[in-house]
């Protein structure tokens, strides 16, 4: 039996046509765009090609796009950079942010908080893990740095309203900063109907390849570099640029934009059966995240009494690849902080399992993933009972 | 990765196998061995317990150790999962452990480790994977006796024997039990982790318990059970009180070294009155024992031997055998007479029975009757 991939949030494979782009530019056109020569100024004419289509699907500036090493380096720089040129610029020390964000964004922030003395401050959030925009007005200061919610969760699939956030922000004049690493593969990623001043992505989240990313920074957000060297990405990024995965993160996410509604409408029904059959076949089982406002290839569920960590070895022994919030590869399971966030109690919590689509994923996958899942369960449950 | 081959090869119906995985050598070369017999192996490490505050420090699943383990896995292109026994190794092995002391006798924890741990939890979760059998890299050997019951027998390797640690299996757990590393000598293991490349070829072996940490037993037993270092007399057999001793879990019999008595002749530790707080020490003429009661009895077999019968006995693990006659008491207890006095018999290790190489079971041995309690008796 083929293994089957239902891992999808955590990487995509690299599309075949974001190959076939990538490939010149390894051996053929190897230049570094900062040199003067013909060499040099091909790369660069890469380089700038790419800016542009990031920035075409994004409806930005060109140069409101510094490419980085992946999501998480975007994040760091929207969040320190931020928070630090807020500080240094009008003595702001004030962070909000969810607390269902990516560690990529709560460890940063508890740094800043731990190193520069910022003030975190945590939004409440619903038992979808979604925030409520009149609670970040309420907690907006004269004094707040940044603020930071993630598009879409990676954990639980919920989609907060950006759009309303952004807007809030706007409105009094403080830098909002959105992760849609998870988001920009199925949802609308327009910087200005979405009102965002700094938004991260990462290439291999939508089929382009690990090691490269991009932050939208928004002309006149103040914002200090955290990477300082050449001067490379308007000084706001020094380092050699990565041009092969530049250019694979600009086509993966041209193609995933044109193909947006293609993808969505092939894999809705596929998740959707999911999410019907494991609640209605699995007992005490929950679906986490929104029912309905959700990454549409993202089902998440917890079972009580479920090791969550084990239905992972079992199903990948079964031949599925799957993920779990609280899953550790060193056997020592923590319930994750997402899931705790949204209210579940530890032994609920401990027993996650995330099941995220993709282009290569087909009913008969879904079928066959179905009928094995509750049986696993069930197992599982049983030995619980028996120690 | 080449999947094509993968399917061609990995997924016909070959028996499959989980090995328990500690990123030492001599587990590593046993995934080695059966994945070249053609079974379909799986690595498994159990996340085990350590002491609040100094977590990863349990020496079985340090992050080292793991990352050794997935290594090798990876070298072996076998898929590799940690599983979290943290909490049934706390109940079965740590609190064994910190309990037995606290009853003043000197538990063997890998006793319980292999009867508890491994061989029922671990193998059940290789059971729920579809394994057929399970194997470890201890050095034991197995064979089908006349009955056609699975027998243990002891090592090649006589210094790497480890039959007395599995005296506690049933042929249950022996049907599904590979033990690849029973007829090679531990150089010879080492020269087959070289031949496969495995990165783990030249690793320390490793002696302590694994729970232990960086502490002495001592230290550990001080922070888990601090009622067991309470100080009283040590006294003579003839009830002389020549010294203080500093808690009677901290002495075993036999022992001479850290008594602290200034006497003409060298004092060793013969036995405790734990009802008293006493240490009873001797000299070395007045050291050892004829006789000592064990059990229960666990027969590998199954099938209890005659009521009297006599065999060769290992009261610890690297102690020689000795001959003895077994007599079975009931409760399926077993008293155990040697021929000639043996020093070192300390209750809470296994005493445990060979007819040649074949280990046939053994049990634990229960602390000297005369200070059990009227009542107990």
């Amino acid at each position: 039996m083929d293994k089957i991939y239902l891992d999808y949030a955590a990487t995509t494979p690299v599309h075949p046509r974001v190959l076939d782009a990538m490939l010149p530019y390894f051996s053929q056109n190897f230049g570094n765009p900062s040199s003067v020569h013909t060499f040099g100024q091909q790369a660069e004419a890469a380089l700038e090609g790419s800016r542009e289509k990031v920035a075409e699907v994004l409806n930005s500036a060109p140069d409101e796009i510094i490419f980085t090493s992946c999501g998480s380096e975007s994040d760091n720089l929207a969040l320190r950079g931020a928070a630090l040129a807020a500080r240094q610029e009008r003595g702001a020390n004030h962070i909000l942010i969810s607390p269902v964000e990516h560690h990529a964004v709560s460890n940063t922030a508890q740094h800043l908080e731990r190193l520069f003395g910022c003030k975190l401050e945590y939004l409440p959030v619903d038992q979808h893990g979604c925030v409520d925009p009149t609670e970040v007005s309420k907690r907006l200061r004269q004094e707040t740095a940044v603020v930071s919610v993630m598009y879409a969760n990676n954990e639980i699939g919920s989609i907060n309203p950006i759009a309303e956030i952004g807007a809030i922000c706007r409105e009094r004049g403080i830098p909002f900063h959105t992760d849609a690493v998870q988001a920009a593969a199925y949802l609308p990623v327009d910087v200005e109907q979405l009102n965002i001043d700094l938004m991260a992505l990462g290439a291999h989240k939508f089929y382009g390849p690990k090691g490269v990313g991009a932050l939208y920074i928004r002309r006149g957000t103040p914002l200090l570099p955290v990477l300082t060297g050449g001067g490379q990405e308007f000084g706001m990024r020094a380092g050699t640029h990565n041009i092969p995965y530049i250019v694979g993160m600009a086509e993966a996410l041209k193609l995933a934009d044109q193909e947006r509604q293609v993808r969505i409408d092939h894999l809705l029904p596929l998740r959707n059966r999911i999410i019907g059959r494991v609640l209605e076949e699995i007992q005490d089982s929950q679906l986490t995240g929104h029912p309905l406002n959700r990454l549409s290839n993202h089902a998440s569920f917890v079972f009580e009494g479920v090791d969550g960590n084990e239905l992972l070895m079992l199903l990948d022994v079964a031949g599925y690849a799957c993920s779990s919030g609280s899953a550790c590869k060193t056997g020592d399971p923590e319930p994750s902080d997402v899931l705790l966030a949204i209210g579940l109690s530890r032994s609920w919590a401990l027993g996650s399992l995330r099941v995220t689509l993709g282009l290569e994923t087909t009913p008969g996958q879904i079928e066959s993933f179905l009928e094995t899942l509750p049986g696993l369960v069930q197992q599982i449950r049983g030995f619980a009972e028996s120690s | 990765m080449d999947l094509q081959n993968r399917r061609e090869t990995g997924m016909s119906k070959q028996p499959r196998v989980v090995v328990a995985m500690s990123g030492g050598v001599d587990s590593s070369v046993a995934a080695a061995l059966l994945k070249q017999q053609g079974y379909e192996v799986i690595g498994m490490m159990m996340r085990l317990w350590n002491e609040p505050g100094a977590e990863g420090s349990n020496r079985c699943c340090t992050p080292d150790a793991m990352a050794q383990a997935r290594r090798v896995a990876a070298k072996l292109e076998i898929p590799f999962y940690a599983i979290d026994a943290q909490e049934i190794f706390y109940q079965h092995v740590v609190k064994y452990f910190v309990n037995a002391y606290a009853q003043y006798i000197t538990p063997n924890p890998c006793l319980n480790c292999n009867r508890y741990v491994r061989w029922e939890f671990l193998l059940q979760h290789a059971q729920a994977i579809g394994a057929d059998f399970m194997a470890t890299g201890h050095y034991v050997r197995l064979e089908k006796d006349a009955a056609n019951k699975i027998q243990i027998l002891a090592a090649v390797d006589r210094h790497k024997d480890q039959s007395y640690v599995l005296h506690i299996l049933n042929q249950e757990q022996l049907a599904h039990a590979l033990f690849p590393l029973g007829e090679f000598t531990k150089p010879q293991v080492r020269q087959i982790a070289r031949d496969f490349d495995l990165p783990v070829a030249e690793r320390a072996e490793s002696q302590d318990l694994c729970f232990l940490g960086d502490s002495d037993y001592r230290q550990f037993l001080r922070r888990q059970a601090p009622e067991v270092g309470t100080p009283g007399p040590m006294i003579t057999r003839d009830g002389k009180e020549i010294g203080q001793h500093q808690g009677l879990a901290f002495y075993t019999i036999g022992q001479r070294k850290g008594l602290a008595i200034s006497a003409t002749q060298p004092h060793y530790v013969l036995d405790k009155d734990p009802r008293k707080n006493t240490l009873i020490v001797g000299t070395l003429d007045q050291l050892g024992q004829t006789e000592l009661i064990a059990g229960p009895i666990n027969w590998i077999s199954g099938i209890k031997p005659p009521d009297e019968i006599r065999l060769s006995v290992k009261i610890r693990y690297k102690a020689p055998r000795v001959l003895a006659r077994i007599m079975q008491l009931p409760n399926n207890m077993a008293s155990v007479a040697f021929d000639q006095p043996l020093r070192d018999i300390t209750p809470g290790q296994a005493a445990v029975f060979y007819d040649g190489d074949a280990c046939l079971g053994g049990g634990i041995i229960q602390p000297s009757p005369q200070w059990l309690s009227e009542e107990d008796q």
